[in-house]
């Protein structure tokens, strides 16, 4: 139950163990919203998703209607889903992408239409197996259903959509390596200049990239309008948004919630939604908005689940996972596993990125396990600097995409908020938490 | 001389047939290889560059970069063990430590009968039911020592031939609906950049 | 339809924007590297390159721009120069920046410098001396890898040096086609690697250890063979082949280590072919290191070839690299003896030959070795002093000299930039491997469309708009129905070897080539001999059509060998003069300045050598060799092994051992490439400077100083003596070289020569170097050589007017007509033969090549390729091997079948032996060189 009594976007449909299905689908209203689009003129569309003021789901943010405004129409167009969801604590889109296809799919030709475009690929993380049989077959079944082909619905419109998996690399969750990725290449982040897919994309055509919720809370939006969607929530972050709680709660889960309209404090401690700390346990810190967000004390508890009060308060919602950490926890630990995932995941191109990242996971590595020297905190800062100059929030970026700049966040806020946890690492020869 | 047999060379095309640009089925012909073998050979990816009309060399530099994709054999199970951060918090590092410990090999590498190969994973998006497992991709829940070494022994003996697939198979449904919407498109999509190039 | 924009000026294409304070001027849309660094202001990089797209992936190239949301670092490899744009290279941000980028690209890079190859020319280690930050704060361990695997038979690669620039891979894939190698991995892991058992066998490979900017890619042939700082280093260009690539020729104590592609922007661009960079080691040859050895030891010079007995080279301890000292046969024995003896005997047996047989029973036969002063002086010598008009640059192996040398002419540039690129030709990739790279490029960036008719489907052909296939004979019939004359299509039993609808599509491209202007404007027609196995008369025959129907096109004349163009250019041929001009309208011209030409036309290479094996009155009775050996570039080696075994008198001027030097009476050793100055023209007629990097070995003497004593000895003074004089009296005499001042090259602005005749589309454009484009050059010139960055100023229109003596212009002889086709009658194909085609491949057992021991082993055997079912009715499988006979000979190949083959036609490259080892030149054993196409039998053993 929500804390607000905001219409249940997403999670609507999944008290039904048989959400995936199209039987389902359809007995609770699916394709109606699409039906209903192409009545519309695809201007009206999306003028309507324009005027909901949908953020993108996928971390950056952007204003949905706004991207699709800068789309090229010239020469052929294509939308791009994300749902490469490998952010780390982040699992929502996986949830969606296994017990809700249709509606992400009703989202992508809803959108498809207000684009005018006739293609569309739904990018699923090669891990989520069993995502990509349901996607599959949600797509066949649509096929069959006539929501997708030639002349959908009798409406003229027609479009193909293509499930396209991974293959095991977070950073084709950047919308750049993702249509490298599409296109048979390695993950490589492309080089800005051209800032926009919109601008130049898949084949080197115009192309829309947007995240799997994005995407669904379209025929939502198309059914109830626009305006509805605006009114919930507050200032520009209007709507629901899927929350994943993780860590040291007793009821980690994804939680649909209005945003603004609740806090982390409600998110972390209401008895439907997190349920509080296990063992009554101390709140150390939280993560509020993936690995490279910096992390956030219990001063922070009642700031709102809203994209700008968060960044105002110096760090981000992001990709809207919440990482609670109890009064057991070992930052240096935690800081060494967020760095040694980036280092990991690094694609390789730019050398901050690909060398700095080793490096600090090395460092941290040594501080943990009982090497740490006291000169290693400030090289640890030093190195930050040279991969995000300035080491301030938001970051400087000066490499190819925004991974290099995320590594430094969970360094520099853990170093900010528990030298001394550092310190004792370093003065005891290893870590205290055992 | 084909690499594939007869009825993934059905599948093979028609994956190609998919894409505007033959390349794109790079990946999913490696999954698609994977599927048949289990890991990616020499002669799965000559054939595949051969496919989508690029080097061998290509495909090899392409297919490294993807964790999920593999040019050396591994065993019947890919075990994955996920500890990043939220898993972490939740006794990951001490599961993956027993996980070493019960299958007897390092991260990395695949038990001597050729059944278990063993992986740290990064998160698999599956963070409130830590610390994660995957068993040739799918979630298997497994959250503690005791349930990890029940689920190794059931493996072994054949079991869960249902929920968890031979390791390569990624998925069991095919696309059957919607040809392309238009086969000409492509043609004339294709003729208009010449035109204007 | 109308352009709703004006084109653009230069004027209003510029930008002007503050670099470090201070303003300056960019081209808008040129990036900040390159804008910076023409402006005198060097932005540290590495991955990136002039000559490639730019990845950013480095990071060393950080500047600051102001920007409305304050200054923030940018890479100065992809960011464009905008109008009024603020940019600091300077600032303690950037300092801090570049500072970070290199300890990073530091911590995992070995600590090897002392050892490795760049050690010394390495921007890694300047850049770090300039700005990397002192001591190591890393103390964590270094990434480990194998140490050096060899990627190709050339190449090595030291994955703990990799920076992963990509620019190695990059070239594989965008300049060179072939992504054999290519990055694999992630992140830290990323490493260049190629796909297992198939190495990095491009002809392009040595350009990636070039451009390498550290020491990851090394080449065998140089390794640990110098270090730079002993190296010390002439411009030249590379006559390996006609097209003329600018090269850096390095040397140490007298032996070449090592040769870099210079930026020359009109011609290669900064590359090379691995042939034109290692063949250097034929140079060097293993006499050079040897020493001299026993005077009075007869040596065996032609049988015994480098490499050639593999089992019993280590035994022989005086393998012959090279001929370093003058010799007279002696029974069966070569006798080694001094210069003048051999002189006066090769001059005591023509004039006995020229006074009891007439000029015309001399013949010389080779030229395209020599530098432009050499063949002056040689042509000189036979036309004017004995009076034969038998030279022949054209070993048989080329096409007629009056037409190459009367077309209207394209340079590179107009041909790469061309409409439309009619390739009438063979295999470019193999036959003038720079030239694919430059029209590669030019095709993938929509510069050119290319028309392709060949003999076989070719590396170009993927690239190519249309590519048909031609049959021997058939080229005529093809050119007129291009053309859009009426031709009876070619008639085969096997069909047409191309659509209908192919040619018509040619024909529409070359068409809309040229919306006004004569026919043919707007079309480059590119040609070549393709096959050697047909008679020149009817490639000849088909460009004469091209050109007779098509007044407003242009022609590149695809010549293969060294200096061929400049050998051409100056009179080796029956029937040419020097500077473009005929026997017959230069006679008055050259009577008046040599004293005498010859009274006929002479005979070419194919009519001496058939000549030589006949007797009675007029026939050829003394062969002079130039650098050439018949016995492996003749197409017939039936014909040219009769020829030498019957000539009265061989002279052979050899730089290398080969097959005919058995023959050879007299042998005068001359020096080749890189041992002596003078000048080459390439196949667009661009005269270049060749550098001197070693004295000549042994003996060996500079070809036109050969010349010159001969004549003396023959009681002739040629009056020439010095490569300068020489060059003057070029400039004097021959009318397309008037003008040429041979002091115009030694200026900055000449460095990549000028085109001939002067004043063609040619404006000589300069380009800075990059020192980490080309790090080998750069550091070489620090040590002494001038500096070539920063100069950029184009040869000035004034200076253009004063080489431009004109007054003397309407006393010249004109240029050359073109000689109107011919017609050719080609037999009718059987159903039991195949036609022959012999095709060019770049390995071949060419000097270069056996004399280089790192390329040696690189070349292929012989193989009979044919189309599938042409195979498959015989019951042949790929690797079988099988008999291919003609009326000449047979040789035993195995079969390969090849889809870009037509029905009816059998391939078998030129130059390369049966499998076995048997005959070393499988086709010229097969080929008739009088017949005007060769068929042959294919059978199973
Ligand atoms: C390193 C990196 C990883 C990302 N991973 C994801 C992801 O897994 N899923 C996603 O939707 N967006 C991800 N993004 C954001 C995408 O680049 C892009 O902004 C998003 O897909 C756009 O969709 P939206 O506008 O609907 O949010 C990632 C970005 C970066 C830089
Ligand atoms: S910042 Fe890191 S992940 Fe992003 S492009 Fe550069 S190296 Fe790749
Ligand atoms: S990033 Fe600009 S030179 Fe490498």
């Amino acid at each position: 139950m929500p804390l607000t009594d905001a219409p249940r976007i997403m999670t609507a449909r999944l008290g039904d163990p048989d959400s995936y299905t199209i039987e389902r689908y359809l007995e609770t209203g699916g394709y109606q919203a699409l039906r209903k689009a192409l009545t519309m003129t695809p201007a009206e569309v999306a003028a309507e998703v324009d005027a909901a003021s949908l953020l993108g789901r996928g971390g950056a943010g952007f204003p949905a209607g706004r991207k699709w405004s800068m789309l090229k129409k010239d020469p052929v167009t294509s939308l791009v889903v994300n749902g490469d969801e490998s952010e780390p604590a982040t699992f929502k889109d996986h949830l969606l992408i296994e017990r809700i296809p249709h509606q992400i799919l009703e989202g992508v030709i809803i959108s498809a239409y207000a684009l005018q475009v006739t293609r569309a690929f739904v990018y699923v993380r090669g891990e989520f197996a069993l995502g990509l049989e349901r996607m599959e077959q949600a797509l066949n079944d649509a096929y069959h259903h006539g929501a997708v082909g030639a002349d959908i619905f009798s409406s003229g419109f027609s479009l193909d959509i293509v499930v396209h998996p991974g293959a095991g690399a977070y950073i084709c969750g950047d919308e750049t390596a993702l249509l490298e990725s599409l296109e048979g290449k390695r993950g490589f982040p492309r080089i800005k200049p051209p800032y926009y897919p919109a601008v130049i994309g898949l084949y080197h055509q115009p192309t829309v990239v947007n995240n799997v919720e994005t995407m669904a809370n379209i025929p939502w939006i198309v059914a109830n309008g626009g305006a509805a969607f605006a009114a919930l929530g507050a200032g520009r972050s209007c709507g629901t948004r899927m929350f994943a709680l993780s860590g040291h709660v007793n009821r980690p889960g994804p939680y649909e919630v209005e945003m603004v309209k609740v806090s982390f404090r409600d998110l972390i401690y209401a008895e439907e939604l997190g349920g509080g700390i296990r063992a009554d346990r101390e709140l150390k810190a939280f993560i509020p908005g993936g690995a490279s967000s910096p992390w956030f004390g219990p001063e922070h508890l009642d700031l709102p689940l809203g994209q700008d009060e968060v960044g105002q308060a110096g760090s981000m919602l992001g990709s809207g996972s919440v990482v609670v950490m109890d009064s057991s926890t070992c930052p240096v630990r935690a800081a060494w596993r967020i760095t040694k995932f980036f280092f990991r995941e690094s694609c390789g191109q730019c050398t901050p990125c690909r060398e700095g990242s080793g490096w600090l996971e090395r460092i941290l590595y040594r501080i943990e396990n009982g090497g740490g020297r006291e000169q290693d905190l400030d090289l640890l800062l030093d190195i930050c600097d040279n991969i995000s100059p300035g080491v301030h929030w938001p970051p400087e970026q000066t490499t190819i995409c925004p991974l290099g700049p995320s590594i430094p966040p969970s360094i520099a806020s853990s170093l900010l908020r528990f030298r001394d946890d550092y310190l004792v690492h370093i003065k005891d020869g290893g870590c205290p938490h055992g | 001389m084909s690499y594939f047999n007869a009825t993934m060379t059905g599948r093979a095309r028609q994956l190609v047939s998919l894409y505007p640009e033959p390349r794109s089925a790079l990946v999913p012909l490696c999954h698609l290889a994977q599927e048949q073998d289990g890991w990616l050979t020499p002669e799965a990816m000559e054939e595949i560059a051969e496919l989508v009309g690029v080097t061998p060399a290509e495909v090899r530099g392409t297919a490294t970069f993807y964790d999920m994709l593999h040019t050396e054999p591994v065993g019947r199970y890919v075990v994955a063990v996920c500890t990043n951060i939220a898993c972490l918090l939740d006794g990951a590092i001490e599961l993956l430590a027993h996980a070493q410990e019960r299958l007897g090999v390092p991260v990395g590498a695949t038990t001597p009968d050729g059944l278990f190969t063993l992986e740290e994973a990064e998160c698999l998006a599956d963070c409130d039911h830590p610390p994660c497992v995957q068993v040739n991709h799918r979630f298997v829940r497994t959250t503690t020592a005791a349930a990890f070494d029940r689920l190794v022994e059931e493996l072994s003996a054949g079991g869960h031939a249902e929920d968890i697939p031979a390791h390569g198979t990624l998925v069991r449904v095919r696309r059957s609906g919607g040809l392309r919407v238009d086969a000409g498109q492509i043609a004339r999509e294709r003729a208009a950049q010449e035109g204007s190039g | 339809m109308a352009d709703p924009e004006p084109s653009i000026e230069p004027e209003t294409d510029a930008v002007t924007f503050t670099l470090d304070g201070r303003q300056v001027s960019a081209r808008k849309g040129e990036l900040v590297i390159s804008a910076a660094e023409r402006a005198g202001v060097y932005i540290p990089r590495f991955c990136y390159h002039p000559r490639m797209e730019p990845v950013g992936m480095c990071r060393m190239c950080l500047v600051e721009v102001a920007g409305p949301r304050g200054a923030s670092l940018q890479p100065a490899c992809i960011i464009t120069v905008d109008d009024g744009a603020e940019v600091s290279t300077t600032s303690p941000k950037v300092r801090k920046a570049q500072d970070g980028i290199l300890e990073f690209l530091l911590i995992n890079h070995p600590l090897d410098c002392p050892v490795c190859d760049k050690g010394g020319e390495c921007p890694l280690q300047d850049q770090t001396l300039a700005y990397g930050p002192g001591e190591s704060r890393f103390v964590e361990e270094k990434r480990h890898f194998a140490k050096p695997i060899a990627i190709s038979d050339l190449v090595l690669l030291d994955r703990e040096r990799c920076i992963q620039c990509a620019r190695c891979t990059r070239f594989a894939e965008e300049i060179a086609g072939e992504a054999q190698i290519d990055f694999s991995g992630r992140g830290e892991r990323v490493e260049v690697a190629t796909f297992p058992a198939r190495p990095f066998t491009s002809y392009f490979s040595g350009n990636t250890v070039q451009i390498c900017p550290v020491g990851a890619l090394t080449a065998t042939p140089y390794r640990f063979t110098a270090r730079p700082w002993d190296l010390d280093q002439v411009e030249s260009t590379c006559t390996t082949c006609a097209f003329g690539c600018r090269v850096a020729v390095q040397s140490s104590a007298n032996r070449l280590t090592r040769l870099l592609g210079l930026d020359a922007e009109p011609v290669n661009q900064g590359w090379l072919c691995d042939k034109g960079r290692f063949s250097f080691e034929a140079v060097n040859g293993d006499e050079v290191a040897a020493g001299p050895s026993d005077d009075t030891e007869a040596v065996t010079l032609g049988t015994h070839r480098p490499g050639e007995f593999a089992g019993e080279v280590a035994e022989t301890a005086s393998r012959v690299g090279r001929v370093t000292e003058p010799m007279l046969l002696d029974g069966e024995r070569h006798v080694r003896v001094g210069w003048s003896e051999a002189l006066a005997e090769a001059a005591r047996r023509l004039e006995a030959i020229r006074i009891a047989h007439g000029p015309g029973a001399i013949a010389f036969i080779g030229g395209g070795r020599l530098t432009n002063e050499g063949a002056y002086a040689w042509t000189k010598l036979a036309k004017a002093v004995i009076g034969t008009d038998s030279v022949d640059a054209q070993p048989g192996d080329g096409l007629p000299a009056d037409l190459v040398l009367s077309l209207p002419r394209a340079t590179i540039a107009e041909t790469c930039s061309a409409p439309v690129v009619l390739l009438f030709a063979g295999d470019v990739r193999e036959e003038l491997p720079v030239l694919f790279l430059r029209l590669r490029r030019a095709a993938l960036d929509h510069k050119i469309r290319i028309v392709e008719v060949s003999p076989r489907a070719t590396a170009m052909s993927e690239y190519a708009a249309v590519s048909l296939r031609v049959r021997p004979g058939d080229a005529p019939s093809v050119a007129r129905a291009l053309v859009g004359e009426p031709s009876s299509s070619p008639s085969h039993p096997a069909g047409p070897a191309f659509a209908p609808e192919q040619l018509e599509r040619a024909r529409t491209l070359l068409a809309a080539a040229a919306a006004d202007g004569p026919p043919g404007t707007g079309v480059v027609v590119a040609f070549s001999r393709a096959s050697l196995a047909e008679d020149p008369s009817v490639a000849a025959t088909a460009v004469s059509t091209l050109a007779l129907a098509w007044p407003g096109a242009r022609f590149l004349p695809l010549l293969r060998r060294g200096n061929v163009q400049g050998a051409l250019d100056m009179g080796m041929a029956p029937g040419v003069l020097p500077g473009r001009t005929s026997l017959d309208t230069g006679r008055d011209w050259f009577t008046d300045h040599w004293g005498s030409v010859p009274e006929t036309r002479g005979r070419d290479a194919t009519a001496a050598l058939r000549s030589a094996t006949e007797s009675g009155p007029g026939a050829v009775r003394a062969l002079v060799l130039l650098g050439c050996d018949p016995l492996e570039d003749f197409p017939d080696s039936d014909l040219a092994a009769r020829a030498l075994a019957d000539a009265e008198l061989v002279v052979a001027v050899a730089g290398h051992p080969g097959p005919a030097l058995d023959h050879a009476d007299v042998v005068l050793p001359v020096a080749v490439v890189h041992e002596r100055p003078g000048t080459t023209t390439n196949i667009e007629g661009r005269v270049t400077r060749l550098g001197q990097k070693l004295a000549p070995p042994g003996l060996a003497w500079p070809d036109w100083t050969i010349a010159s004593a001969l004549s003396d000895e023959l009681g002739y003074d040629l009056a020439i003596g010095s490569v300068g004089e020489i060059g003057e009296e070029i400039e004097r005499v021959a009318p397309a070289y008037r003008g040429f001042a041979p002091g115009f090259l030694d200026q900055v602005s000449g460095h990549d020569g000028l085109v001939v005749p002067l004043g063609a589309a040619d404006v000589p454009v300069v380009v800075p170097i990059d020192p980490i484009a080309t790090p080998g050059v750069e550091s070489v010139e620090r040590q002494g050589a001038p500096p070539r960055v920063g100069l950029t100023e184009p040869l000035s229109r004034e200076l253009l007017a004063a080489l431009h003596p004109d007054e003397r212009a309407e006393h010249a002889p004109p240029p050359l007509r073109r000689p109107a086709p011919a017609s050719v009658t080609v037999p009718s194909p059987d159903h039991y033969s195949l036609r022959l085609v012999s095709t060019r491949r770049l390995y071949d057992h060419g000097a270069a090549m056996t004399g280089s021991p790192s390329l040696d082993r690189l070349v292929p055997a012989a193989e009979a390729v044919a189309n599938p079912s042409e195979l498959a009715r015989l019951g042949v499988e790929r690797g079988d091997r099988v008999r291919v006979s003609s009326p000449r000979g047979e040789v035993v190949l195995e079969a390969r079948p090849d889809d870009g083959v037509p029905k009816g036609v059998l391939v078998v490259e030129f130059n390369l032996s049966e499998p076995t080892g048997g005959r070393k030149n499988a086709a010229a054993s097969l080929i008739d060189a009088t017949a005007v196409v060769n068929d042959v039998r294919l059978e199973t053993l």
